[in-house]
């Protein structure tokens, strides 16, 4: 069984709280991303659910068991590195029949097992090459493939797509997520690109500072941030934030609005802007609107947009997409229909 | 292209001219071992144009136990080497894949220890020794061997495994290995280049150490060093006999020096240089 | 970064080297220091008595330490400077583009694995010697008088004799440094205009700094024991002007049997030796880690 519960576990190095007292529950057969910045934890936590660093205190638990001391061996989980880590000295084939080595398995179960993995993952024709013969997407798929002879019970992922160049990486991302769909195993993926974690994910678990700031779906996530930072976080281009002086009964001291939710008026709107620089990406363009007191907003727009550089605009928003944020950058959530529309005087 | 090999003509004359002056007491010594005492002394000398003759090699021979003393040679060389590596390796397995704030301070200190003259302990050793009965054994001469080289040993082995990424090890433990298969199996394999010419300085600088091997050793004991600094007088003036000496206790680590000259130069430069 | 596991087991590993050379460092040196206080010999058999600092004061103001001490500083400056500069000509030679190089580097490493026992026999004999040496017939040819070389210059001969030991060793590390360079940095500089010397001060030179850097911290701990060499050529003559130290101290200790004096010496020689060792600590820190 996949599911790992973690209860109140914290991390610390010396003083310095690396992973302050966190819950979480990951069930079989998920595939939770963690993302955030990096320094935030979010390594650290899968090293410890690997076993590969000590909880400072409390407990994980592996398919109902407590495995907090474990060492990583007996916790019968695969990890996958962003380096590959694979055992330079050994072929691909022993690379893989590794780990079916160490627990004993029978010369002729590897063998299958190795011709099975190497099927799936289009490595038939490398089995008898060295890690150092292959390119990067191979020896990441060397790497998926050792961790998935062993059946272990969940996966770990830790960045492994951020030493493959930008066309790879999607590709390699399409490969894990079909992985996931075949395999049906839990998996616990770590990354710094939110991006991969919006399109591989169940579930993504936020992380800022060694706390989880929100954990949910993309979606939940996307639509329904907790809190300034994963409201900056999640979506490319990223959310545009406008402080605003906080008045009588309504505590919003920023809003956020995202690019794509700008919209160019002709008549006047929220904010009048200058637009600066235009990138076209084809399929969409990004105005980055120079607005008078509130700064540089990022607008996304159809990929035929007319404007040109120096033009002046209206820029717009429905109410509806507007987050509001408090002074502590928390999301305020009454309903849309009781607090005070945003108007162009903030 | 002309101006080109202009330039490579006049470097490469440069530079062998340079290098031969460099080599040639080498080459002259072996030259001279060829040739006959007569010869060797010779107002004129010559380079090729003599009588070739083997007797010096078989006089050295036949005046003292050179092969118990390149037996000696080998024994501490190698011997110091193996029992070094053995204390070494698990040394730098700690400092290079569990480093704590004190690595560094015990690195420094370790290699502080070479810093040590060794007339600083001199007497102690030379009396302990005596005491022991340890004074002209191959065993004792193994063991100071071993203790003025291990920092050195400790020192090249870290640079090695320090080059390896944690996460290979890392991985092995998640592939279920335990601490002997991971260093049987996935360390050792992966540093044996690192290990091996470790190992090769070790020897080295084993066979060419001249104050330990001199003051500790008398018949029994006595390595190359000791067998050809009795030579020094009044037999050293017998340059053809001298020759051959000098020759056969400086070819086997010539070769086996030439042989690994790249793996050399980052073990002798602490790993300051690649 | 590792588990607590992990961490004794490496406690565990580190214990033999450690306890070894703590041992190897701190008994002998014990020793040394408990002798140097004692009217001590080896030839008199006595109560052995404790004088204090007398063996210190006999051994300081011993007229031969003081020589002793400029040619032990002699030696090691002397031989580092001409390994130094003659290797990093031969370093900048070496890396040029010439024919049959790894000829001409097998060659010029060679003398670094000749035992110094035979380098300074071959030397001393074969070249040196005032009469039938190389260089007296080749003074004879051009018709100058044949130097006695050891009688007249004992300390430079020896240092000569060091130098060509050592040489190969300075300019292989310098040539692997030179060779490490990035070659686009010097690409880079010659787009900015710098010419053949300014692009030698301004970036060969910073490169090798490190590289000089580890070949004097490694000679000077070779160099500040030299004893073989000195040995089997002068035995530290004629009087004590090729005497180091180390010399010195071999002589008293087990040439006249004064474990007094000759541990009042080592433990001199071990506080020279800490001096220029932070000294160089200092430089490698420095120049090591970056």
């Amino acid at each position: 069984m996949g599911s790992i519960t973690l209860k109140q576990v914290t991390k610390s190095f010396g003083d310095v709280n690396v992973i302050k007292p966190l819950d979480l529950q990951i069930r079989d057969g998920e595939f939770i991303v963690f993302v955030g910045p990096s320094g935030c934890g979010k390594s650290t936590l899968l090293r410890m659910i690997a076993g590969l660093e000590d909880t400072t205190s409390g407990t994980i638990e592996i398919g109902g068991q407590d495995a907090t001391h474990m060492p990583p061996a007996k916790r019968g989980l695969a990890m996958v590195f962003q380096s590959y880590a694979l055992y330079p000295h050994m072929s691909v084939r022993n690379n893989i029949a590794f780990p079916l080595k160490r627990a004993k398995v029978e010369p002729e179960v590897i063998e299958e097992k190795i011709t099975t993995a190497a099927k799936m993952l289009n490595l038939t024709d490398y089995l008898d090459r060295k890690p150092g013969q292959l390119s990067g997407g191979q020896r990441q798929r060397v790497a998926i493939g050792r961790a998935i002879v062993r059946q272990p019970s969940a996966f770990l992922f830790d960045e492994p797509l951020s030493n493959l160049d930008a066309s790879l990486r999607v590709n390699m991302r399409l490969e894990i997520s079909e992985l996931h769909k075949s395999l049906n195993t839990t998996m616990i993926y770590v990354t710094h690109d939110q991006v991969e974690a919006m399109t591989m994910a169940d579930r993504i678990a936020v992380f800022n500072g060694g706390v989880i700031e929100q954990v949910g779906t993309p979606l939940e996530l996307y639509q329904k941030p907790v809190n300034r930072f994963v409201a900056g976080f999640i979506g490319s281009p990223k959310m545009n934030f406008i402080d605003v002086q906080p008045s009588a009964g309504d505590a919003t001291h920023c809003i956020g609005v995202r690019p794509e939710h700008l919209q160019v008026t002709q008549d006047n709107g929220l904010w009048t802007g200058k637009v600066g620089v235009i990138e076209h990406l084809g399929s969409e363009t990004f105005l980055h609107v120079h607005v008078e007191n509130t700064g540089t907003l990022t607008v996304k727009t159809d990929g035929e947009c007319p404007l040109k550089y120096g033009d002046v605009i209206n820029l717009t928003a429905p109410q509806n997409k507007i987050l509001r944020f408090d002074k502590a950058g928390n999301t305020i959530t009454t309903d849309t229909a009781d607090k005070p529309a945003i108007s162009s005087a903030s | 292209m002309n101006t080109n090999n202009q330039t490579k003509a006049i470097y490469t004359i440069l530079a062998w001219t340079i290098s031969g002056l460099i080599f040639f007491p080498i080459l002259w010594t072996a030259i001279t071992s060829f040739k006959t005492e007569a010869e060797a002394i010779s107002s004129s000398p010559s380079l090729f144009m003599f009588e070739w003759t083997l007797e010096n090699y078989s006089d050295v021979l036949a005046r003292s136990p050179y092969f118990e003393h390149f037996w000696n040679s080998i024994v501490i060389s190698v011997g110091s080497s193996l029992v070094g590596l053995l204390i070494a390796i698990p040394a730098a397995w700690s400092m290079a894949f569990v480093q704590t704030k004190r690595t560094k301070n015990l690195l420094m200190w370790m290699l502080s220890t070479k810093m040590l003259p060794p007339v600083g302990v001199l007497i102690p050793i030379y009396l302990l020794f005596r005491d022991t009965g340890l004074l002209d054994t191959k065993l004792g001469l193994v063991i100071v061997m071993t203790l003025i080289n291990l920092p050195i040993m400790v020192w090249m082995l870290y640079t090695y495994f320090k080059e390896i990424p944690h996460e290979i090890l890392e991985a092995a433990r998640m592939d279920g290995a335990s601490i002997k298969d991971e260093i049987f199996h996935v360390l050792l394999p992966i540093a044996l280049p690192g290990i091996a010419s470790t190992m090769l300085l070790n020897v080295i600088l084993a066979w060419n150490e001249a104050f330990w091997t001199l003051i500790l050793t008398a018949a029994n004991a006595a390595p190359l060093t000791a067998f050809i600094a009795s030579y020094s007088s009044p037999e050293g003036l017998f340059y053809a006999k001298l020759s051959a000496a000098s020759v056969m206790a400086i070819v086997p680590i010539l070769i086996l020096g030439w042989f690994s000259q790249k793996q050399l130069v980052r073990g002798l430069s602490f790993g300051a240089v690649k | 970064m590792a588990t607590t596991h992990s961490r004794t087991l490496a406690k565990l590993m580190l214990l033999p080297s450690v306890s070894l050379l703590l041992i190897w460092m701190i008994v002998p040196l014990c020793m040394t220091l408990y002798f140097s206080f004692l009217d001590y010999n080896l030839l008199m058999p006595g109560d052995n008595a404790f004088i204090g600092l007398m063996n210190y004061e006999f051994f300081l103001t011993d007229p031969a330490f003081i020589e002793s001490f400029f040619n032990t500083l002699l030696l090691v400056l002397g031989v580092l400077f001409i390994t130094i500069g003659g290797g990093i000509g031969l370093a900048i030679l070496l890396d040029q583009a010439i024919w049959g190089r790894n000829y001409v580097r097998i060659m010029v490493l060679a003398p670094f694995f000749v035992m110094p026992t035979v380098s300074a026999l071959v030397w001393k004999n074969m070249f040196m010697n005032p009469v039938n040496g190389l260089f007296a017939h080749f003074a004879e040819f051009i018709g100058v008088t044949p130097v006695d070389f050891f009688a007249e210059m004992p300390l430079l001969s020896i240092i000569i004799i060091v130098s060509w030991q050592w040489l190969p060793f300075a300019a292989l590390i310098l040539l692997t440094a030179i060779q490490s360079l990035d070659r686009e940095q010097l690409e880079a500089a010659e787009l900015d205009g710098a010419g053949p010397f300014s692009k030698f001060i301004y970036i060969v030179v910073p490169h090798l700094s490190r590289a000089v850097t580890a070949v004097i911290l490694i000679e000077t701990i070779f160099l500040l024991s030299i004893f073989a060499e000195i040995l089997v050529t002068t035995s530290g003559g004629p009087g004590y002007a090729s005497t180091n130290i180390t010399y010195l101290i071999y002589t008293q200790s087990l040439l006249q049997f004064d474990v007094g004096g000759g541990s009042a010496g080592g433990i001199v020689a071990v506080i020279i030796a800490n001096i220029v060792a932070i000294f160089l600590m200092r430089l490698i820190g420095k120049n090591l880690e970056g």
